[in-house]
């Protein structure tokens, strides 16, 4: 899993069928240091998270697909949870 | 999944029979303020998209789902067409 913050919303219309009443948000990786990591992507929400929050990020098919409850859906990112806080103690 | 523009499409004779009648797009990833990130590639058309929309795509082999239970080899697949997006900072 990753680390990442909710950066946008997107709205479809017309789009595959296992998507029905999901949310999708445009979700930017970020570091420890809370740096931007790589490419925002977009993930299905399955925990409510919202605009400039801190979640947790799965990026693989089956595990995102079980978040969003359906079995066989199109899907490769999903977010899991709303991060409270991160301690690292190097 | 990634937002991206369709810029293209390709036409191929000869193929894998399981890719035959699928429409096969031309994408250029997008980042969020809409600009062109990253490499083009060829995607599968599973939701009608036309060149010069801006949809959303998934990677791996779930962009071989929506044809279920044919065996699409793909590795792209273009599941939304999206009508907006916002983006706050």
């Amino acid at each position: 899993m990753q680390i990442a913050r909710v950066v946008g919303t997107v709205v479809a219309t017309q789009k595959h069928q296992a998507f029905g009443g999901a949310k999708l948000l445009l979700v930017q990786p970020v570091g420890l240091d809370d740096t931007p990591r790589g490419t925002a992507i977009l993930a299905v929400d399955s925990v409510g998270a919202g605009v400039r929050e801190k979640v947790l990020i799965v990026m693989e098919g089956r595990a995102a697909g079980e978040a969003l409850g359906r079995k066989g859906a199109p899907v490769d990112a999903a977010i899991v949870g709303i991060i409270d806080s991160v301690d690292v103690q190097e | 999944m990634q937002v991206a523009k369709v810029i293209g499409d390709v036409v191929t004779t000869i193929k894998d029979e399981n890719l035959s009648g699928i429409k096969l797009l031309v994408l250029q990833p997008l980042d969020p303020d809409g600009n062109a990130s990253g490499r083009t590639l060829v995607a599968v058309d599973a939701v009608g998209a036309g060149v010069g929309e801006t949809v959303f795509f998934v990677r791996g082999k779930e962009a071989s789902f929506p044809f279920h239970p044919t065996e699409v080899p793909t590795d792209a697949g273009i599941v939304g067409i999206v009508d907006h997006w916002d983006v706050e900072r």
